[in-house]
This record gives C-alpha cells, sequence and structure tokens, in this order.
C-alpha cells in the first residue's frame, strides 16, 4: 500500500533506468538527503560528529570501496589500510607542499594516487585467486606501512614520524586543523560520500558494473564471451583504491588531524572494512552504509551502556563489549549470511506487498 | 672461513628453528581448512586462550575473578592449589574439546555450504568474541608460563661450533625443543590421517562432503574432531610461544607469522606448512641479515609475505597445495 | 537503537551542568588490548591517589575530586572519542598515556583551552611553552632521556666515550624513534658508534635483532621499548649472553612486569627514571588506610609499590599540586580550565613540598616556567635486583645536554609553529 508501483508509468527511457525506479525509494533518498545537508548541521556538536558522524562517514567511504572490490569483482583484499594510508600521507605531503591550492583538489589527487598504488598492487589477482590473493595483499599493506615508517620525506623529516594535518579551509570555512567546527567537517564529509555514492552506484549498474560482477560469478566464463580479466580486475582496484585513498585522506586530514602508519592504519583496519561490508552485505552500495553503521555505533552504543548507564568498570565492559561484537557477528551470520542489505532487500520486497501476503 | 660466511650460516640456521614455530601455528589453519574449507582466523586467539587456560590451571586461579568480584564485591583470586604441567595441558585440552564441540554446534552446524567468506567471517566473529571472553575469563596481565621446557643458548652447540669455526653459534634451547615436538606431531598428524579409521574419514570429508556423507562418515564427529586436534595443535604453538615471551595479549598476534606459511604451503597440506615454515623462516632471517642494514631495517614483517607472494605468481595454489582445478 | 543513543546522549548532556562543585580528573587508560600489562597499574595509582585525596582531605581545597576513566585500549579513534565525551564535564587536565593519542589531542586541547600534561612522552618539543601553550611534559622527556643515559655511560666511563659502540634497540613507531636524532647529534658530539636496530610491533620476535647485537658486540644497548617488545628483549638479551648491566631501558621499558618473566637471569638491567619507586614513601600508610582496607582500591591491590604505579602516583601528586597552585592564584576552590594551566605554568615543586604530601625525594625539585613546560629534563638510573625482587637507584639525577637539545626544540617546535600559524607567547 505504501509501497506502491501501481499507476506509477514511465514515459521516457530516462525515467524507466534510474536508480530508484518506485516512488517512495525516491522520496526516501530525498528526505535521507534533506535531514543529513539541512538539519544534523544545525544539531550536531562536537562529540557527535567525532565520535559518531565522521567515522561513519568516513569509513562508508572505505566500505563502498571494498564494496566494489570484494562484493562486485570478487577479489578479496586484506590491504585496505596500507591503501588509506596511502591516501593519507598523499593528502599530507600534497597539504604541506601545495597549502594555497583547494583542499578539496588535494583530496581528490590522494585518491588518484592511491588508485595507481591500487593498480600495482592488484597485479598479483591477475594469477592468484580466492584466499590466496587475500593473503597476498597483506603484503601490500605491510609493505605500505613499512615504507611510510622508513622513508623520512614521507613525514617531512620530523624526529618521531607522526604527522598533522595543517589547518585548510573550503570556501573560507576550516574543515581541517583544530578549529574547524563540527558542523563543517560533516559537511565536507558529507558532500564527499553523496558524491562517491551516486558514482558507485552509477558505475556498478553500468556496463563496468556487469563486467565485475561476470568476473566474480564466473571468471573463465566471463573471458570466454568477453570480458578482458586484465581491465575489469584491475579498473576493480583502481577505483576501489580510489574510494579507498579518499577515505584515507578524510580520516586524516579531518577526523583525527593527526595519525602514526602503525597504529592507525595496521591490519585491524583492514579487516575492520571487510567486516563491514560482510555484515552489511557483499555487492551491495547500501549494505556498505549499513555495514558502516553497524561497526561504528555498536562499541559506542555500548560503552556508552555499560560505562555511562550500568556504572561498570571501563576494562570490564571492554572484553564485554568484545564478547558481544564477536556474538553479534557471529549471530548475524547465522541469521542472514547475506548481510544487513539482504534484510533490507527482504523487507523491500514485504512491503511492496503489503498488507497482501504475496 | 670469512666471517660473514660463518654468521650467515648461525642465521640460516635460526631462520630454520623460526620456521618450525611458524609452522607450528599453520598447522592448526591447515587441519581446519583441509576438514571443512574454513579459514580459521581464530586459530591466534586460540593459541592466546589455551596458553591463558593453561597458567590459569596451573596457578590455580579462579576464572571470571574480575567479573564476580565486581559483581559480588568479593576479593578472590586464587584457589590457592598450583597443578603440575601434565596435568594441566589435559585438563586444558579437555577444555579446547568442549570449545570445538560448542563451536561446532553452536556456529557451524548453522553455517553449512555457505562461500567461504561468510565461513571466515564467522571465525572472525569467534575470534574477536574468545578473545573478550579469554580475558574476562582470566584476566589481562602477563602471565609466566613455566611447563619445564628448557631455554637459553645452548652450551654443546656453542662449543662445537666455537672449535670448528672460532666462533660459538646461537641456537636456543627453546628452538631445539620446539622443532623436535613439531617433528613429532607433523609425524603423528600424517600418520593419523593415512592409517586410522578417523583420519581416512578427515581426507574424505576434506574431498567431498556430500560423499563422505553417502558413505556413512559423521561429518559432525569429524568437523569436531578436527578442532579439537586444531586446539591441541593451538594448545601446543601456544605453550612454545608463551614459554618465549610470556602469555598475554600479543600472543594472538602470532597466526599474521603464519599466514605467508600457508601462502607458501598450500592451504590444504601439512607437509607444505612445515617446508613453508622453514622456507619463510629461512628467507625472511636471510634477507634481514643481508639486506636490511641497507634499507633500515625491521623487513621481517613484510618480507615474509613478498616472498609467499612470489612464489604463489608460479604456483598459485601454493607448492603443496591441491590445484585449484575449474569449470566453467 | 538510535533513541536508546539519543537518551544516552542527552542524560549525558544533562549531567554535564554540574549540580556541584568539583574537579574533574579524566584519565584515558589502557586496562585492555596490547599495553595493558603497563595500562592497569597505571590507571590505579592515579585512581588511588585520588581516592585517597578525597577520602582522607575531603578533596583539594574542601572540593571533592572526581575521576572519569575513559578506556582507550591505546587506540587513536578511542582516544578521540574519550576526549570528546568528557571535556564538556569541565576536565581540567588530560594524561593520554600514548604518543599518539598526544600528537591527536595537541591541536584540540590547544583550541579548546584544556591543559594537557604529557609526563615523560608525547611530543619532545612541547616543553617550548612560547609555542605550546596547553602541552606540559614536566618534569622530563625523551630527548633529555636519551641525553642523560649517554651523560650517566659517560660517567661509567671517566667522562670519555671515545671509540665505544652503542646500539639503540627501538620499536619502529614514532615512540621508538624519538630518541634517535638526539643520539645521532650525541654519537657526533662524544665520539662513539650509534647503531640503530628496530623491532617491529608487537615485538614478539628478535631474534635477528640480538643475533645482531651478538655479533657487532656493542658496549652498551640502549632500549626504547614498551609492551611483550620489553620482555622478549631481556629473554633474549640474557640468551645471548649480553651483560645485563650494560643494557638500559628508558622508563617505560624498566617496570616488574619487564624484568620478572625473565627471572633470576634479568638481574641487573637497567632502566632510566625520572621518579624513583618502592614502597617506601610515606604516602602509602595512608592510602593502606583509606583506600585498600576501606576496599576502595581501583584495581585488585596488587600493584602497590610497583613502577608504574608509582609513575602514576607521581603524575596524581603533581596534578594535585597544579591544582593546588591554580586555587591560590585565582582565589576559588573550583578553579576553570584557564586556571588549571596558569597552575602548572606556576608549579614549583620542593623537596619540602614533596615530603610533607608523604612523596620525599620521589622525583627532584623542580618549577615550571611560561617559557619552559619541560621542567628540569633530569633522568636517573636504577637498576634490577632480581633476588631482592626490587628496583633500586644507581644514581643520583643526571642532567641531560641542554646546550644540545635546545636547538632541537626550538626548531622542532618553530617548524610546527609554521605549519600552524601559531605566533609566540610569554614575550
Amino acid at each position: 500500500m505504501l509501497y506502491r508501483e501501481a499507476g506509477d508509468f514511465k514515459t521516457t527511457y530516462k525515467e524507466d533506468n534510474q536508480t530508484f525506479p518506485i516512488k517512495f525509494d525516491r522520496y526516501r533518498y530525498y528526505f535521507v538527503l534533506i535531514v543529513a545537508f539541512l538539519i544534523i548541521p544545525f544539531w550536531i556538536n562536537d562529540y557527535w560528529a567525532n565520535a559518531i558522524f565522521l567515522p561513519f562517514l568516513i569509513y562508508s567511504i572505505a566500505a563502498i570501496g571494498l564494496n566494489i572490490l570484494v562484493g562486485y569483482c570478487g577479489q578479496v583484499s586484506l590491504g585496505t589500510g596500507g591503501f588509506m594510508a596511502v591516501g593519507a600521507y598523499a593528502m599530507y605531503k600534497l597539504m604541506t607542499a601545495f597549502p594555497d591550492v583547494s583542499v578539496m583538489i588535494h583530496v581528490l589527487l590522494a585518491g588518484v594516487i592511491t588508485a595507481c598504488v591500487g593498480v600495482l598492487f592488484g597485479l598479483p589477482s591477475l594469477r592468484i585467486k580466492g584466499f590466496y590473493l587475500a593473503v597476498a595483499t597483506l603484503a601490500a599493506q605491510f609493505f605500505l606501512v613499512w615504507i611510510f615508517n622508513r622513508v623520512p620525506w614521507f613525514y617531512n623529516y620530523s624526529a618521531s614520524g607522526q604527522i598533522n594535518a595543517p589547518e585548510r579551509t573550503f570556501f573560507g570555512v576550516p574543515v581541517t586543523g583544530a578549529n574547524a567546527e563540527s558542523w563543517a567537517t560533516y559537511l565536507f564529509c558529507l558532500i564527499i560520500l553523496t558524491v562517491c555514492g551516486i558514482v558507485a552506484r552509477n558505475l556498478t549498474r553500468g556496463s563496468i558494473g556487469r563486467k565485475w560482477m561476470a568476473i566474480r560469478d564466473m571468471d573463465i566464463a566471463a573471458e570466454i564471451i568477453g570480458v578482458n580479466p586484465l581491465s575489469a580486475k584491475l579498473s576493480a582496484f583502481a577505483i576501489s583504491s580510489f574510494f579507498i585513498g579518499i577515505s584515507g585522506a578524510l580520516f586524516f586530514g579531518v577526523y583525527l588531524g593527526a595519525v602514526e602508519v602503525g597504529e592507525a592504519f595496521g591490519i585491524n583496519k583492514s579487516f575492520l572494512v571487510l567486516f563491514m561490508i560482510i555484515i552489511g552485505g557483499l555487492g551491495s552500495i547500501f549494505g556498505s552504509f549499513a555495514g558502516a553503521a553497524f561497526l561504528v555505533l555498536l562499541p559506542v552504543l555500548l560503552k556508552n551502556l555499560f560505562v555511562a548507564g550500568l556504572g561498570w568498570q571501563p576494562d570490564l565492559a571492554t572484553h564485554l563489549e568484545f564478547m558481544i561484537v564477536g556474538g553479534l557477528i557471529i549471530l548475524f551470520l547465522v541469521v542472514e549470511p547475506h548481510g544487513i542489505a539482504q534484510l533490507w532487500r527482504l523487507a523491500k520486497e514485504k512491503l511492496r506487498l503489503w498488507p497482501f501476503p504475496y | 672461513m670469512p666471517e660473514q660466511l660463518i654468521f650467515g650460516m648461525e642465521v640460516f640456521l635460526n631462520g630454520l628453528m623460526a620456521g618450525v614455530l611458524y609452522a607450528l601455528v599453520a598447522l592448526g589453519f591447515v587441519l581446519i581448512y583441509k576438514a571443512s574449507g574454513i579459514f580459521n582466523y581464530a586459530q591466534g586467539v586460540m593459541a592466546l586462550f589455551s596458553a591463558m587456560t593453561l597458567v590459569g590451571m596451573m596457578n590455580g586461579q579462579v576464572p571470571f575473578s574480575h567479573l564476580i568480584n565486581a559483581v559480588f564485591g568479593t576479593d578472590i583470586h586464587h584457589f590457592g592449589w598450583h597443578l603440575p604441567a601434565f596435568i594441566g595441558i589435559l585438563l586444558t585440552m579437555a577444555i579446547m574439546v568442549l570449545l570445538a564441540w560448542l563451536v561446532q554446534k553452536i556456529i557451524f552446524k548453522h553455517l553449512v555450504n555457505q562461500e567461504p567468506i561468510i565461513l571466515f567471517m564467522a571465525t572472525i566473529g569467534l575470534a574477536y568474541f574468545m578473545e573478550g571472553f579469554g580475558d574476562l575469563m582470566w584476566g589481562g596481565e602477563i602471565k609466566k608460563l613455566d611447563v619445564g621446557i628448557p631455554q637459553g643458548i645452548n652450551l654443546w652447540i656453542d662449543e662445537a661450533t666455537y672449535n670448528i669455526f672460532n666462533y660459538g653459534f646461537f641456537i636456543d634451547n627453546l628452538d631445539i625443543f620446539a622443532t623436535i615436538v613439531a617433528a613429532i606431531l607433523v609425524l603423528a598428524l600424517v600418520a593419523f590421517s593415512q592409517y586410522t579409521k578417523q583420519g581416512r574419514a578427515m581426507r574424505a570429508v576434506a574431498d567431498d562432503h556430500q560423499a563422505a556423507l553417502s558413505v556413512g562418515v559423521s561429518l559432525n564427529f569429524i568437523w569436531v574432531m578436527v578442532w579439537s586436534l586444531a586446539g591441541f595443535v593451538a594448545l601446543v604453538a601456544g605453550i612454545m610461544w608463551g614459554t618465549k615471551s610470556g602469555v598475554q595479549f600479543s600472543l594472538s598476534l602470532i597466526a599474521l607469522k603464519a599466514l605467508p606459511v600457508l601462502m607458501l604451503g598450500g592451504f590444504t597440506s601439512i607437509p607444505g606448512a612445515i617446508v613453508g615454515g622453514l622456507i619463510i623462516g629461512v628467507g625472511e632471517k636471510m634477507f634481514e641479515f643481508l639486506v636490511g642494514p641497507m634499507i633500515g631495517g625491521a623487513t621481517e614483517n613484510w618480507f615474509a609475505y613478498v616472498l609467499a607472494l612470489l612464489f604463489l605468481v608460479f604456483r598459485p595454489q601454493g607448492l603443496f597445495g591441491e590445484k585449484i582445478i575449474e569449470r566453467v | 537503537m538510535k533513541f536508546k543513543l539519543l537518551a544516552a546522549a542527552a542524560s549525558s548532556i544533562a549531567m554535564a551542568t554540574p549540580v556541584l562543585a568539583d574537579l574533574v580528573l579524566p584519565w584515558m587508560s589502557y586496562r585492555t588490548g596490547p599495553y595493558a600489562v603497563a595500562g592497569i597499574p597505571l590507571a590505579d595509582g592515579y585512581a588511588d591517589y585520588l581516592t585517597l585525596l578525597n577520602e582522607r582531605d575531603g578533596g583539594i581545597g574542601g572540593v571533592p575530586v572526581r575521576l572519569l576513566e575513559c578506556e582507550t585500549g591505546y587506540n587513536t579513534e578511542k582516544g578521540v572519542e574519550c576526549y570528546e565525551s568528557t571535556k564538556a564535564e569541565g576536565s581540567l587536565v588530560y594524561h593520554p598515556l600514548s604518543t599518539g593519542i598526544t600528537y591527536q589531542l595537541i591541536p584540540k586541547v590547544t583550541a579548546d583551552g584544556i591543559a594537557l600534561h604529557s609526563m615523560g612522552y608525547g611530543r619532545t618539543s612541547a616543553a617550548n611553552g612560547k609555542i605550546f601553550s596547553n602541552i606540559f611534559n614536566y618534569p622530563a622527556n625523551y630527548w633529555t632521556a636519551a641525553s642523560a643515559g649517554v651523560n650517566y655511560l659517560l660517567n661509567e666511563n671517566s667522562g670519555s666515550l671515545d671509540g665505544k659502540h652503542i646500539a639503540l634497540l627501538y620499536h619502529n613507531s614514532a615512540y621508538g624513534k624519538e630518541p634517535i636524532r638526539t643520539l645521532e647529534e650525541l654519537s657526533k658530539k662524544h665520539n662513539f658508534e650509534l647503531t640503530l636496530i628496530p623491532v617491529d610491533h608487537p615485538g614478539q620476535e628478535q631474534k635477528s635483532q640480538w643475533l645482531q647485537i651478538r655479533r657487532e658486540r656493542p658496549d652498551y644497548v640502549i632500549m626504547w621499548g614498551f609492551g611483550v617488545m620489553n620482555q622478549v628483549a631481556i629473554q633474549e638479551a640474557a640468551n645471548v649472553r649480553f651483560p645485563m648491566e650494560n643494557f638500559i631501558g628508558n622508563w617505560w621499558a624498566g617496570a616488574e612486569h619487564d624484568v620478572i618473566p625473565a627471572g633470576d637471569v634479568a638481574d641487573g638491567y637497567k632502566s632510566l627514571v625520572m621518579n624513583d619507586t618502592g614502597s617506601d614513601f610515606d604516602i602509602y600508610a595512608d592510602i593502606q588506610k583509606y583506600v585498600v582496607d576501606a576496599g576502595k582500591a581501583a584495581g585488585a591491590g596488587d600493584n602497590l609499590g610497583t613502577v608504574m604505579y608509582n609513575r602514576s602516583l607521581y603524575m596524581a601528586f603533581l596534578t594535585h599540586m597544579a591544582i593546588v597552585k591554580a586555587q591560590e592564584i585565582s582565589g576559588t576552590a573550583d578553579i576553570s580550565q584557564a586556571d588549571m594551566i596558569k597552575g602548572m605554568e606556576a608549579l614549583d615543586i620542593t623537596d619540602a613540598l614533596m615530603a610533607e604530601h608523604g612523596l620525599a625525594n620521589v622525583g627532584p625539585a623542580f618549577s615550571v616556567s611560561c617559557e619552559n613546560h619541560g621542567g628540569p629534563g633530569l633522568g636517573a638510573v636504577s637498576q634490577w635486583d632480581a633476588s631482592a625482587g626490587k628496583w633500586k637507584l644507581v644514581s643520583g639525577y643526571l642532567e641531560a645536554d641542554m646546550d644540545l637539545i635546545n636547538p632541537l626544540i626550538q626548531a622542532d617546535s618553530q617548524a610546527f609553529a609554521k605549519e600552524n600559524n601559531i605566533a609566540e607567547r610569554c614575550n
């Protein structure tokens, strides 16, 4: 009844091909955009921005990137942390070398640089498949972390090796550095995420997305019908790394402000983003958002519940948090192995027929 | 003999020993992957958990003492007894079997026939859970593990090589002990899988679940058995590494050292784990010795992976792994 | 799910408006994670001292102290979350206890006007109070530690290290790399050979590094490690039979949990310290009476008297003195965050003051000023006695080579000022 398709006729090819053909979907999308752009910035404060929204936005971009590689193209990659580091260091070098160029250009360039690095480390995928590839991408992860630690040029020869984001403005409003207001950082990341989301959605709907999915499902058959595995796999690595690089640049520049490569971009980061896409749903843009939300909100919620709410000691709370996160992951997988996106799809299916059962 | 060559030999021997320790961890992965196609990310955490349980048993710690004290306001920490190592190991083994049974019943029974990446994810969830559970049960402080394994430089080798080369080689007693234990373990596992009924059943399950079912092999039983074996291997690995550096959180990170071994040797081969371990151990140490000083050191972390990657380019399923036959 | 979060957030915002005046002191602990073994006694010491103040004295100047413990697990993102969630409560001073989190927070606390005390860790150049208005790292920092260590070795070698070989075994992270520049300068000045040996996190495997040390036979090994790296290093040093008295760790590599796992072979290992340790201080009688026996101890009570516990008692003591000074200057007991900074800048720790509060001779006497947020930069050396199970000081408080270090501090802080457009103050 709500999700009505009856009476919704398309009269042009453009209307027929749009991302959200059902009116309800379109209006829902606009509503979310209005709330995100026009309502939240007035209400947001430092804690909400720094603890909840910024990590969610930034990890969503990384999750979209990794989902393109793992979910759509089927190449399991554990090098996400290393690529985020490339994005962060590229952003740092650009920001310090060209202080007058707009920070948005820096973020995009950081993504491009990461895409080039991603293509390089994606070359083994032409030969290696499955979990072997996953462990091979760990080579990229560890090597990149080592190189950023070792070569002083990357951290501008500072004594400790940490990099700090200097203050930069976007249309006159500071978005990096300590004086950046929460609404400014939030909007900056939100704009980038929206653009990334639209680009990713359209890429995966288009012919290149279909090539990726063909490679994922059965790559020998795909090759037979004319999909070039080299260009498909490397383009997946390139575009995925572009998104991951952008998220790394934002992670460093806007969210944390100072990073140390071993701790911030270690293997834990790679596994975290992988969890997000698996729990969210592989091969689904919505799933990337859902997974990122789940894994960003859950620890904060648990911490607030246990420490602030029940007054337990922080270390007991942390141990329980680990157990609950692990338990929920397992529960989720047992109940719905295809992730939150699958639950969403099922819900939409039911809603299309509601109140009729079938 | 030129000094560098002698040093090189010492590094080579130490590399072999290090490789054995890695292979010990990799064995657990191989066992589980062979029988059920699951890449068990939780193997490292299982090693940590089993080591913590062993220490807890031996020292007579009260499990969950922190939680009990917080909830009930009591102040109990120890039972007061001290168990000898042998009994501690038996009790810990019993707990690992129980854990295997629970894992199979609660998690993997419901995930039969899912894609490998879902199963992998489930083991990650298991790893998180066991990490928190282990800390909650036994506490996060560092514990000293002493089951009587000799440590320190092996004086006999030191003297013998001093007499030959005028430079005493440093080989740790613990490493020699670990090598012997690993050799026995591998021989036992290979003998088990080749010559016993259950071992053959395990290989049948590894080959084809449906076919194994149709000849009457109980999948559940085999999987519980395999997880228990992996638990035992994890315990041995945990004892070796825990004796070296104390039982604490970082122990779970040794799984990362085992992954290149798996890549190189193949996920499905027990001898492959050993050979892979030796190659990785030697390769990593020799690279650090020869090239490390020129590029700043600390190359061990990534070189193992790069080495395995190079092997994989020529043999994508690892040296001894099953060739992946793809059909369209 | 979101509703609960909203409710929790709303209630915490409501709670942020203080009904009763109290002095809020946040503590970023790591009772879990890879460094929990050090984090637990550190957290216990600070908490016990503040409990003592509340129980025995009714707070500071009559105002009770409120401790907000927030678990970071040494993770930078959790550190940010902890900071954001506690700053609204009126936190007076932050002890991030992690170099990574410190670097993170430096611009944030400056923008928010809150003090940050990174005692003996963090960004060394923050000692320059002209640039870093809110950051303090008294009484010593990593560069002065390295220099004090070298001065100790100079004393041991009758004033000359000419031709000697010193190896630095360091954790391959920002923390471990801190002393490198200072040691390189010192090696040029005193003509000793310096070998840098990195150990990758977590440092569980150090066979290659110690084989290298065994081959090259340096005269001394200085260690900049933390966590499991320390235990493994000491065990490996014993295995390769490196003389323990020539092995000196810095102040985060010299605690009981680092040496006890190796057992008797660790006897003679040395460590740099910025404060004394042990259970001989008079304050322990009070802690026993008002905190432990009253059942209010923060942990299991088994950390009393250990190195890390004493270090955070010292941190708490310095915070306590800064608050007293701030109350003096502002004239009110319920001080603000700006008052706290003034109090820390006017801090003057004398021997009498330390004795008065039951911590006689815990550290050197020193004072802080507007230009110098780093204190005197003194370090001593203590040695582990395995049979007695105690650390003993084997040197007095040695000065660092400030002629060499001051230009380095200036250069680093000026670079930071340039990157961030900070004007000099205290003029």
